[in-house]
């Protein structure tokens, strides 16, 4: 049958020499409808943006370790893109504003939500379902260039004049109206003057970029859970899915009825905008000392309200594809079933309903009273508790296990102290009388960023050489993996853990000078630095972990050439998505398929080999063709 | 491997595919309008007695539309009906019904109550500046009675210079103090030829019943014209399913086609949901 | 014209289903003129004055809420429905009320002084 797609490769690439199907280039590799297409286009368009905004950052690190110096090298290149915000090489206020909402937006919904959930939840949820694709075909389709246009949206938004939306990831109201508020001249690039009229600036762009990325999640949303629910192979009944089906159907539960406020917020910031109104500007606001002419009646806090509401179940849909990935990862490289799949199963059901009712935890200074926040308090603290049974489940199934440490394991090990540190960090923010003096502040940036950084995309990175050798028919190279492994994990840590010094300190998150003029930065010392100078540390650890990546890029694109060629099942998998040959044909199995085992059968007491894969009939029963309509 | 299930339904979840995928599209629809609605109550709550306005909107033709959102509601649901037993003459008739019914509430919406609004004007009256202007507002009136106070005149825009509003008033406003105008009235009154005339230094903000003149409106216009934009796909989806591809896909497999034409139908079933939580909170409450 | 074709496969008896719908005609139009005569109520009732207005609101809601209903129940086919289907539901309609009620309880708790107009 002839392969489809499934190399890793750009999306203008060329065919393998393989038969050709009836489908032409552009049907083939850039509509596809085939799930592990769509999921590779996902996974390549996702990293290309993480490493945008990882160098977003990497930019702001300068400015934050030397404060008002041009930056070198890069600086002169970008003082000529963008004259008025890179004056002399030396990044301006707004400037930084920018790059610090672009960065997080970049990150959270053009980065790690496309690859950890969309591009490894596309290519190998119906593997390891044992379905032949997705629900919803050309839907899945639609959903990657829904993404896709999102993306070019908020990368396009750079490069009006006034530049990039500056009012943080979250875009708070009064400030996100009024930015670059149309109708007000604002310095272009190339030094031309324009008056920004209506769609044209960065802070509306934002809002119709993000538009076009919660309608992508949405869609996906519907058809991951539609898949799973429907498209199951006989035998494949709920308690053998393979932990990551389970993460990716809660998490895809979340983004199916947390995003839609934000949307209803989205068009409601948009009208404010583009329309006058007054969702979110109160009355008597006044800005640069004139009261604007405005309706007012409307409430900043309504924004945060329905942003967070989506937000804080999205910072959920940022780990649980990661814990899915380490679970199999684990699973597989210990030779043992995972400890507590069962009790994992039912913490990530309660994971996901309680955190639709935490969300103003991120709201404790904005006036709310006491009750409310006592009830915000409590059900964050109750919230811990599910994400601690999983990272337990997740270090009890070490125990015992024949523990091989490939490239992928080695990713998985680190990830379970690294987002130990991160949840735990969590815990005192949970209490609004703590958040009084963290809120904002350094502290919460090293919290969630030990999350998502060591965290999730190290169980990304996990995933990818993991899953490399069945999309691409080779392995990725181990030495380079390694480099990259540790590379990256003591510069991570030198990244992020000083920011919680900086954060008890008193520094606050989106200061442009790194607390230059603020005493308590210049002059406090934490472990024998004043904050000024572990700006310095963090920032060079920065720079190490971009170095750190090289051998990442490197090894990625050398392997699909010169790899060391994989079998179909290299890892001694048990899972059904390494059943099919390399890499897996449209349609993807053979032949029909039925399930007879549990998800992790290693090292099963009598049998012969140490692992057992899902499709295997128990000894003495022939496997069997299912009936047409048979279904468990 | 064909995908399973797109046609008949899954045993042990008793559904076809799109019909779970509807769904799942329409929690997720649930939460946008519930956003939205959120955000009403938010601002209804926030708003101070008299900045939130009862009876500017024509309820008569409010009630008109409602009757034919329901009635198309009706009709596609017998169209489906018509489908499962096979019936396609009658069923290209309802499907055509509801096409119209669906045309004729966004004409409504579209040709008729949204150009009434922007040529119907409102001036919110400085607090300090009320007793002034208490001939139209009847403050004094409404506080004997435990009423909220009137703080906008509202009409249409006679004459504008750079100190004065002219404005031809309403009913309410022409005579504030008349019992039957203290709650709205479901058939609404003509303007009067009275013209009030009004400082611009009184008047806090004014202007036509755009979005922008008050959070009312601005949620009234958002709610609705979201609501119209999702009125607007269900005609476009029915139609294609009257177009003659569709006809010959009833022909190869009329069962398929029923379903699509069901699960087109339950948007447009919450659709109609949507307008009966819209219409009284807008017209009536 | 109406002979099936190549869709009842896989033991679904369609025949079964034309009748079991045939059935439902008649509910589908008694419901409708049930919806149209509601419709007629909800506005009468807004012109009647049940105290204050916040009791209006509550009676318009509870008549809202029933015709909403029905048009789920009957229309979309939720009487007698899949489970899965209601398990969905329930989910969405817990979270929309936790949205409702806790942005609600979030003006309705303030903190003494941070509005511009409430005491």
């Amino acid at each position: 049958m002839a392969t489809a797609s499934a190399t890793a490769h750009d999306n203008d690439h060329h065919d393998h020499g393989h038969d050709h199907h009836e489908l032409g280039f552009w049907q083939k590799y850039v509509f596809s409808t085939d799930h592990k297409t769509i999921g590779i286009q996902y996974g390549i368009t996702g990293l290309i943006f993480l490493m945008i905004g990882f160098c977003l950052m990497m930019l702001m690190r300068w400015q934050l370790a030397h404060p008002g110096t041009a930056i070198p090298y890069v600086g002169n290149l970008l003082e000529n893109i963008f004259p008025a915000q890179m004056t002399g090489g030396i990044m301006q206020p707004d400037f930084y504003n920018a790059l610090g909402a672009m960065h997080g937006t970049i990150m959270v919904f053009l980065g790690i939500v496309p690859v950890a959930f969309a591009a490894f939840g596309n290519y190998v949820v119906p593997l390891q379902i044992g379905a032949p694709d997705m629900c919803f075909p050309k839907l899945n389709m639609a959903s990657y260039w829904s993404f896709f246009v999102g993306g070019v949206i908020m990368l396009v938004s750079f490069f009006v004049p006034g530049g990039a939306a500056k009012s943080g990831w979250t875009s708070y109201s009064p400030l996100a109206n009024i930015a670059d508020h149309p109708g007000t001249p604002i310095p272009g690039i190339f030094g031309t003057d324009a008056v920004v009229h209506t769609i044209l600036n960065g802070q509306t762009m934002w809002i119709i970029g993000m538009v076009f990325l919660i309608t992508s999640s949405l869609l996906g949303s519907v058809n991951f859970i539609a898949t799973i629910v429907q498209l199951r192979a006989p035998g494949m009944t709920w308690m053998r899915l393979p932990f990551f089906v389970w993460a990716n159907l809660i998490t895809a539960f979340l983004l199916l009825l947390a995003f839609p406020p934000l949307e209803a917020a989205g068009v409601m910031q948009l009208m404010d905008r583009l329309a006058g109104t007054s969702f979110f500007l109160p009355t008597g606001l006044a800005v640069g000392n004139q009261p604007l002419p405005i309706s007012g009646g409307g409430s900043p806090v309504l924004w945060q309200h329905l942003f967070w509401f989506l937000a804080h179940p999205e910072v959920y849909v940022l780990i649980l594809p990661g814990i899915g990935i380490i679970a199999e990862v684990i699973a597989n490289n210990t030779r043992k079933p995972l400890w507590g799949y069962k009790a994992m199963v039912y913490a990530i059901f309660v994971l996901g309903f309680l955190s639709f009712i935490v969300w103003a935890h991120h709201m404790y200074l904005t006036g709310m009273g006491s009750k409310v926040a006592a009830f915000f308090q409590t059900t964050t603290i109750i919230i811990s508790i599910p994400s601690v049974i999983l990272l337990t489940a997740l270090m009890l199934s070490l125990w015992g296990g024949a523990i091989r440490f490939t490239v992928p394991m080695m990713f998985a090990t680190a990830f379970l102290p690294m987002f130990g540190i991160g949840g735990l960090t969590g815990i005192p923010l949970a209490f609004n009388a703590i958040g009084l003096y963290l809120h904002d502040t350094y502290y919460v940036i090293a919290h969630f960023h030990y999350i998502v950084a060591p965290g999730t995309i190290f169980a990304i990175f996990a995933g990818v050489y993991y899953w490399f050798p069945k999309a691409s028919g080779r392995h990725m190279n181990q030495f380079l993996g390694k480099v990259h492994f540790w590379g990256s994990f003591i510069t991570m840590n030198g990244v992020f853990m000083p920011m919680f010094l900086q954060g008890m300190l008193g520094m606050h998150r989106r200061w442009y000078d790194g607390g230059t003029t603020y005493e308590q930065i210049s002059s406090g010392i934490a472990f024998g630095r004043t904050g000024l100078e572990w700006n310095q540390v963090i920032s060079t650890s920065a720079w190490l972990l971009g170095l750190a990546q090289i051998p990442f890029i490197f090894n990625f694109f050398w392997s699909i050439w010169r790899g060391k060629k994989a079998t179909d099942n290299p890892w001694d998998a048990t899972t059904l998505e390494w059943d099919t040959p390399t890499p897996p044909p449209h349609g993807n199995f053979i032949k029909p398929i039925t399930v007879y085992r549990g998800p992790y059968e290693y090292s099963v007491p009598g049998e012969s080999k140490d692992f057992t894969p899902q499709s295997e009939p128990p000894s003495g029963v022939e496997a069997k063709a299912p009936a047409h309509t048979a279904a468990h | 491997m064909e995908i399973p299930y797109t046609v008949t339904a899954r045993p042990d979840t008793g559904l076809w595919n799109a019909k779970l995928g509807i769904w799942l599209f329409l929690a997720s629809e649930v939460m946008l309008f519930g956003g939205l609605f959120s955000a009403y109550i938010f601002l209804r709550l926030g708003a101070e007695p008299g900045y939130w306005p009862m009876g500017l909107l024509n309820v008569p033709v409010g009630t008109l539309n409602t009757f034919v959102l329901i009635g198309s509601s009706v009709t596609v649901v017998l169209a489906w009906a018509a489908l499962k037993m096979r019936q396609f003459r009658r069923y290209q008739i309802y499907m055509a019904i509801t096409v119209l019914c669906g045309l004729v509430f966004l004409g409504v919406k579209l040709g008729y109550e949204y150009p009434q609004k922007f040529h119907h004007y409102g001036a919110f009256i400085k607090k300090d500046s009320l007793p002034k202007y208490e001939e139209f507002l009847g403050n004094l009136h409404l506080a004997e009675k435990g009423l909220a106070p009137r703080v906008e005149i509202t009409g249409h825009l006679h004459h504008e210079d750079e100190h004065h509003l002219e404005i031809t008033l309403d009913p309410v406003n022409a005579d504030p103090t008349n019992p039957e105008n203290d709650r709205p009235r479901f058939w609404p009154v003509k303007a009067t030829e009275k013209i009030a005339k009004i400082d611009k230094a009184d008047v806090e903000f004014s202007g036509v019943f755009a979005p922008k003149h008050s959070p009312y409106f601005a949620t009234y216009f958002t709610i609705t014209g979201l609501h119209g934009l999702h009125v607007l796909g269900g005609v476009i989806v029915f139609c294609y399913y009257l177009l003659p591809v569709s006809t010959r896909l009833y022909r190869k497999n009329p069962e398929h086609f029923a379903n699509r034409v069901e699960v087109a139908g339950l948007f447009w079933h919450f659709v109609d949901l949507v307008w009966i939580f819209v219409f009284p909170i807008f017209y009536l409450l | 014209m109406s002979a099936p074709t190549s869709s009842e496969s896989n033991g679904h008896d369609v025949s079964h289903d034309a009748e079991h719908v045939a059935k439902h005609i008649k509910m589908y139009l008694v419901v409708g003129a049930l919806l149209f005569v509601f419709t007629v109520i909800t506005v009468g009732l807004s012109y009647v004055n049940f105290g204050s207005h916040h009791n209006n609101v509550i009676v318009g809601m509870i008549v809202a809420t029933f015709k909403a209903g029905c048009v789920a129940a009957i229309f979309m086919h939720l009487w007698g429905g899949e489970k899965l289907i209601w398990r969905v539901l329930y989910l969405t309609i817990f979270f929309a009320i936790g949205l409702f009620a806790l942005t609600y309880f979030g003006w309705v708790d303030p903190i003494p002084g941070t509005s511009h107009w409430q005491k």
